[in-house]
């Protein structure tokens, strides 16, 4: 075992070369600045962290590939801001998680509560389990793929990227969409204003199956998935559609 | 004269339903669509103006005018950042965007700003090369849409403000209307070029004070609690909402009000909604002093500032800075009657110049088309706005001084007094003449 210059202070121990921060000994804190600290020294590329236990703020604003693995159930904002870095959760996340990724992969294994991916802008987030309500809120080029349902106002506002989902979605899906695009092979409880069903076309089947490979999924079929999208009727204000606001 | 006129009363203008109000009534049958314009309240408010000082004479010894320092220095955002912010001058520039203003103002307001050791104030749409480039120090809006909000940024603010809302429209979102989103606008903000942007008006991944503070915190955990974390509220319950935010673990507070700017909303939001400034700095001071945290979390006071006068009387109710935007863009060349004729043509006339999200501005700052913004030279706005902030600094100063007082952040409430009862009210000083402040005891 071998201990880096950062242990004499946070408790950090390498192992193999492999960072390992037990948050029961640590802080966030610890566990960010050394973290972030890579990106100037890039000495240690795989990190491990014990016993998260629901605090929040994990592993937020890393702008470097490293790979992280939490080792239980994290809290708000896990990976938020992510750029680079693979950072996957062995449970369940609270709300937040990825929110306003850049670039990168981050996995859940377990369930994820509301404002997953909220207005991340690249990279890739894989829920293996549920996500909450406003899965997607406001997103702006990021990838998500959930196994398993989402919740009410998902996609909202969404500007860019995929949200695939395997499951279910619930209400007012893909509110006030612009560009952003929605597959769900479930059911939709209803879709929001001026999100509608739309044709499911072979470039669709193709970045459906592309965003399966990169996430590692191998039990879907996309030709299983309904394609949805903007109307594209509110996108200019017209007094025609004042209801629909 | 006919008989009939010589006994005709003078045509009488209703108070009610004046020319104003019945022209718009007409512009909504005509449309079918509510008023949308820029700026802020236009109603009569009661404001800085109905306040006096007291100058110093017998019970009070002044500071000569020339020869005594008076400080403007402040330090913000002391409470938990590792590099605090220090302002040469107690005036900063509001939050305005790149989309509603043109890269070339932004650019100006960077210069003016960093002449006389101030910060300037992204807004909706993220940070430009140009801002960061002129502004020595830079506060970086975290708005609800995160327009252009990227990590790499931030970590390149002096602070960050995370806007709960602004006075002109407390409780709703920003819109940038589609004549102003151009490949530029729509290539930062992630929009289809050409749609009427409409922001969130609430966050998209918090709700509430309790998730504000976890919020607070992974900003200050991205950027290794290196910048001050600035909460903006729009005025309305100023109170609660400056103990929440001090709760929150803001290391600033900024209040605006209703007089306070936007670059577009509903006119019903603008003159309806939220109070005035003068009216919502004696609740943050109460707040804060409650919480013993008065002057350890600073307060910024923005809208409808103009003058020295108004920057000192927002300092002697307990501000520790100002914060201008309208004023900025008056300082920079916006509503000069030099382009009094093409105001005309747009149906307005110079000094009342208000629909912004158009993008016609004549000025060329409140615009994306490139003939337009031509026309504004960004190092002569630069300079302009320099100029103001000096004086506004000075006549604080000069009020200051005249109060006894070296340093601008002395001044108390005690050397105020109000020329109405509302304003006494409001401002929670006496009457003037009398030692009566309605509210706080019987007259």
């Amino acid at each position: 075992m071998s201990t880096n210059n950062l242990a004499e202070t946070t408790a950090i121990e390498t192992v193999a070369g492999v960072g390992t921060v037990d948050l029961a000994k640590s802080t966030v804190r610890d566990l960010n600045q050394a973290l972030h600290d890579q990106h100037d020294e890039m000495n240690i590329q795989e990190w491990e962290v014990l016993n998260p236990k629901g605090h929040h703020n994990i592993a937020v604003g890393i702008d470097q590939k490293l790979k992280i693995d939490i080792r239980g159930p994290a809290g708000y904002y896990c990976a938020g801001m992510n750029k680079e870095a693979e950072v996957t959760i062995h449970g369940h996340t609270g709300q937040g998680v990825a929110e306003n990724m850049m670039s990168g992969l981050v996995r859940v294994k377990g369930n994820a509560s509301s404002a997953a991916a909220a207005t991340a802008h690249g990279g890739l987030l894989v829920i293996e389990g549920d996500a909450g309500s406003r899965c997607g809120i406001s997103m702006k080029g990021v990838d998500i793929l959930v196994k398993g349902s989402v919740g009410h106002m998902s996609c909202f506002m969404g500007q860019a990227g995929v949200l695939a989902v395997c499951g279910d979605a619930g209400e007012a899906l893909g509110d006030s969409l612009y560009e952003a695009h929605i597959y769900v092979k479930g059911s939709v409880k209803s879709l929001g204003a001026d999100c509608i069903e739309k044709e499911m076309r072979a470039e669709h089947i193709e970045e459906l199956t592309e965003l399966f490979e990169r996430a590692g999924v191998t039990d879907q079929d996309p030709r299983d998935f309904t394609r949805y999208g903007s109307a594209r009727q509110l996108y200019t204000f017209k007094v025609d559609n004042a209801g629909a606001y | 004269m006919s008989e009939k006129r010589k006994y005709m009363t003078e045509p009488r203008e209703s108070a009610t339903f004046d020319r104003s109000t019945m022209s718009e009534i007409r512009r909504a049958a005509d449309t079918g669509i509510y008023d949308i314009r820029g700026a802020g309240a236009k109603r009569k408010l009661p404001h800085f103006d109905d306040l006096l000082f007291l100058g110093a004479s017998m019970s009070r010894y002044p500071l000569e005018g020339y020869r005594e320092k008076c400080n403007t220095s402040v330090t913000l955002g002391n409470r938990f950042a590792k590099n605090p912010i220090e302002l040469e001058i107690p005036v900063t520039i509001a939050g305005m965007s790149f989309g509603a203003l043109s890269a070339y103002a932004k650019e100006a307001l960077g210069r003016g700003a960093s002449a006389v050791g101030t910060s300037t104030t992204t807004g909706d749409g993220g940070m430009t090369p140009e801002e960061r480039g002129q502004s020595t120090k830079l506060v970086y809006q975290y708005l609800p849409s995160r327009y252009g909000m990227n990590p790499d940024d931030l970590r390149k603010a002096d602070a960050i403000e995370v806007v709960l809302g602004q006075g002109a429209k407390p409780g709703g979102g920003g819109m940038l209307l589609g004549q102003k989103i151009t490949d530029r606008v729509a290539q930062m903000r992630t929009l289809p070029k050409g749609v009427d942007q409409r922001s969130a008006c609430r966050h998209p991944d918090w709700t509430g004070p309790d998730d504000l503070e976890i919020k607070i915190k992974e900003l200050r955990e991205i950027t290794d609690w290196q910048v001050p974390i600035y909460i903006k509220v729009g005025a309305t319950r100023t109170y609660y909402d400056v103990k929440l935010a001090v709760k929150a673990g803001a290391d600033v507070i900024v209040v605006d009000g209703m007089q306070g700017g936007t670059a577009a909303t509903q006119d019903v939001f603008i003159e309806h909604v939220g109070i005035p400034t003068m009216a919502a700095i004696p609740q943050a001071v109460q707040a804060l002093q409650e919480m013993g945290m008065h002057r350890k979390v600073q307060l910024i006071v923005s809208g409808g500032i103009r003058n020295g006068a108004d920057v000192a009387k927002c300092m002697a109710l307990g501000a520790d800075a100002v914060a201008i935007g309208t004023a900025a863009m008056v300082a920079l060349g916006d509503n000069d009657p030099k382009w009094e004729e093409e105001y005309q043509k747009l149906g307005s006339t110079a000094g009342s110049y208000d629909d912004w999200h158009e993008g016609r501005d004549p000025a060329g700052i409140s615009t994306q088309d490139p003939e337009l913004m031509k026309r504004f030279d960004p190092i002569e706005g630069g300079r302009r706005l320099a100029n103001y902030l000096r004086v506004l600094t000075l006549e604080a100063q000069t009020l200051a001084r005249a109060c006894g007082k070296n340093d601008l952040r002395n001044l108390e409430p005690e050397d105020l007094v109000a020329l109405t009862v509302e304003s006494a009210a409001m401002a929670r000083v006496p009457l003037a003449g009398t030692s009566w402040i309605p509210g706080q005891q019987p007259f």
